[in-house]
């Protein structure tokens, strides 16, 4: 009987719990259908301001993750993973039931500026807010209208799937306390206008951050890191460092490498692997060239880094370099070269490429095991390939040949073992 | 792979030179030939030392990622029966299944990220590229069944099985079963390994089609030992003379296939 008492506790525990959720599922009860501002309502017929929405939504690249791998365009569905749960991307068609035909211009600005939803429940940050709370609200609306636009798709959206306690909305109000101001972009005075406007689309729009930063435990960004790479959660992928100055990771990129990688899908340095191929194929190519030029110089502008620290190793990787480099001259240097400059504008060189020395190894060794086409883009309409090697290389050999092409030449990387590449050969392809 | 084409640039170099000898004297042109030597040893030496390897400027040599696994001509991994033969199926088929991996209803992690981003241009350039090739067939050899087993998989092919629903093969992959024009693929010539993965792939939901997915709904009525004796006797066919799919509209199908986009008669 004794022990029974303690009984009590989680059971009241458990009613708490129970009835904070139930609460709590009662604030962001259907919000009132209002009608909209005469103002912008006349905005959003304007087929001058919907194309221009079509350009920025581009700019964007909304579509990558508002559409289903083989759904509708903007529709949903599409399950983004992160290490807390997947939370999946809404219908933003103008379906009035399932997508945003309820909502008026100022409840998309909400979401996309402050982060909170039609019925005002605080959005998870998947929706990357904490970007695009810099566009300006003319941008917006011209967006908007956009959306607003397309035919109309009746698609319920699928449930989150995130873990307790992370499914608790409520948590959102500390993480954006930590980690989320709103507010438009602000131009610097003393910087062209050019890089004020490539400012804006990378630090806005373009959401490059989001990707190409650290996260923090509690997934959210920190301003120190911006834009100095990052591992991309769930995804096993490596979005690098983006500064073009010493010790960068575009280091010796010019401001035509940039575009090209940008417009093309490939530049003289790389190659965008992963989801850079998407973002490259769905947005970047289709940028005016001024808008490319523009982030360009404003990526020129990122500060240079400190001087990375030596590689540490926990064992003598020399063994699996020389291993790497007998299945290397077999397979890879036909095309690479031997000595790692590949082909200029078919072959990416490795010597010095960011995919390569990267400071994870993953971005290498799933290049290795996968193969396959850089993004075919209006540029590049007939790209050359790789093939892959998941099937004709064991863990050990695939390990041996990225930890070769990480310390050969000029590289100074470190070493990738056989455990990671088993463990990367099962990463889905999303 | 890239060829160094050093004799063909050194070539080109000396003729417009050697050509235009014969209008000097003869000591003019020693002179002239010492120095045309002289520049073509300098140009020599600057290609073979300097120049980057130089690429072919072919489909074949861009779709490495396609043929290291499927064959420069898409004749299928010898050795495996891993990897499909693609040479001479219908080339509305091949940019089908490219589809199918890149919508993810195909499951195979190279080929879902190879297709990823291909418009439908260079897909149906690259399909056309297999389904013109003309390659003689290998034959794998599969298990050794009962006969019994290879009678069964005789009767599934050429007449189905009523009782459980199951249509003849031949029903859609034609009479020779080399397949039907644009998009339904030949059975013959392929290995027992391949046909017996992609039935069991349609069962567990790693391979899929367009809904109403015909395919899928006959592999999930075919029992294991089915489809063992349907592989193998597909596996053990000659393969006739003729290959070519047979035409369109030659095919009236008895369920009904999205891929086919035809009603058929519903079973």
């Amino acid at each position: 009987m004794r022990r029974l008492r303690w009984l009590w506790i989680p059971l009241v525990l458990l009613v708490i719990v129970l009835a904070a959720g139930w609460w709590l599922s009662q604030r962001y009860k259907q919000a009132p259908v209002s009608p909209e501002d005469p103002s912008i309502a006349s905005l959003l017929k304007d087929p001058g301001v919907i194309a221009k929405g079509r350009y920025l939504a581009a700019a964007g690249d909304c579509v990558s993750c508002h559409t289903a791998r083989s759904g509708e365009p903007y529709a949903g569905g599409r399950m983004l993973p992160t290490p807390f749960g997947n939370i999946p991307a809404p219908n933003i068609t103008p379906d009035s039931e399932t997508g945003i035909g309820q909502w008026t211009f100022n409840e998309f600005w909400r979401a996309l500026h402050e982060g909170i939803g039609r019925t005002g429940e605080p959005l998870y940050p998947a929706f990357s807010y904490t970007s695009f709370t810099k566009v300006t609200r003319d941008d917006a609306i011209a967006i908007f209208a956009y959306l607003r636009s397309l035919p109309a798709v009746h698609q319920p959206n699928a449930r989150l799937e995130l873990r307790f306690p992370y499914n608790v909305r409520s948590t959102l109000t500390a993480w954006r306390a930590m980690y989320f101001k709103a507010g438009v972009y602000q131009p610097d005075a003393s910087q062209s206008a050019t890089w004020n406007r490539g400012a804006y689309l990378v630090q806005g729009l373009g959401h490059c951050n989001e990707c190409h930063a650290a996260r923090g435990a509690w997934g959210g960004l920190n301003s120190d890191t911006t834009l100095s790479g990052g591992r991309i959660p769930e995804q096993d992928w490596y979005a690098p460092d983006l500064s073009t100055q010493a010790h960068g990771g575009l280091q010796g990129w010019s401001r035509q490498d940039i575009i090209d990688g940008l417009k093309n899908g490939q530049a003289p340095k790389g190659v965008a692997i992963g989801p850079m191929a998407d973002v490259v194929a769905h947005s970047t190519q289709h940028l005016h060239d001024e808008d490319l030029q523009a982030m360009a110089d404003y990526l020129l502008s990122l500060p240079a880094r400190a001087t990375p620290k030596a590689v540490r190793t926990s064992f003598d990787s020399k063994p699996l370099a020389d291993r790497g480099y007998t299945v290397y001259v077999e397979r890879c240097a036909d095309c690479h070269g031997k000595d790692g400059a590949g082909v200029a504008g078919t072959y990416p060189p490795l010597d010095g490429n960011v995919s390569v020395v990267e400071p994870t190894g993953v971005n290498a060794t799933r290049v290795v095991l996968l193969g396959g086409f850089p993004p075919v883009t209006a540029g590049n309409p007939r790209p050359y390939s790789m093939p892959p090697y998941a099937q004709q290389l064991n863990d050990a050999d695939v390990a041996a040949v990225v930890t070769y092409i990480r310390q050969a030449w000029s590289n100074h990387a470190s070493a990738v073992q056989e455990r990671d590449v088993a463990a990367y050969r099962h990463t889905p392809i999303d | 792979m890239p060829q160094h084409n050093r004799r063909r640039r050194s070539w080109y170099v000396r003729r417009p030179y050697t050509s235009g000898m014969g209008t000097g004297g003869s000591s003019n042109l020693s002179m002239r030939l010492r120095w045309v030597l002289l520049f073509a040893g300098l140009f020599y030496c600057a290609v073979a030392y300097a120049d980057p390897p130089t690429v072919p400027d072919t489909l074949q040599q861009r779709i490495a990622a396609c043929t290291s696994c499927h064959g420069v001509h898409g004749e299928g991994s010898s050795g495996s029966g891993f990897f499909p033969r693609l040479a001479g199926k219908p080339a509305g088929y091949l940019v089908l299944q490219m589809q199918n991996f890149q919508h993810g209803l195909r499951k195979y992690a190279p080929m879902e990220y190879a297709t990823r981003l291909l418009t439908h241009e260079y897909m149906h350039e690259i399909a056309e590229y297999f389904s013109a090739q003309q390659v003689p067939y290998e034959r794998k050899p599969g298990p050794a069944l009962a006969s019994s087993a290879l009678q069964r998989g005789e009767q599934l092919v050429t007449a189905g099985d009523l009782s459980l629903k199951i249509p003849p093969c031949q029903a859609c992959h034609g009479k020779q079963l080399t397949g039907t024009e644009p998009s339904v693929p030949g059975l013959v010539g392929l290995p027992y390994d391949y046909i017996s993965s992609q039935l069991g792939s349609w069962r567990t939901g790693t391979r899929a089609s367009v809904a109403p997915d015909c395919m899928a709904e006959i592999a999930n009525r075919l029992a294991p030992a089915d489809i063992s004796a349907v592989s193998a006797w597909l596996a053990s066919r000659v393969v006739p003379v003729d290959t070519h799919p047979q035409p369109a509209n030659a095919i009236t199908p008895p369920l009904h296939c999205g891929v086919l986009q035809t009603s058929g008669s519903g079973q």
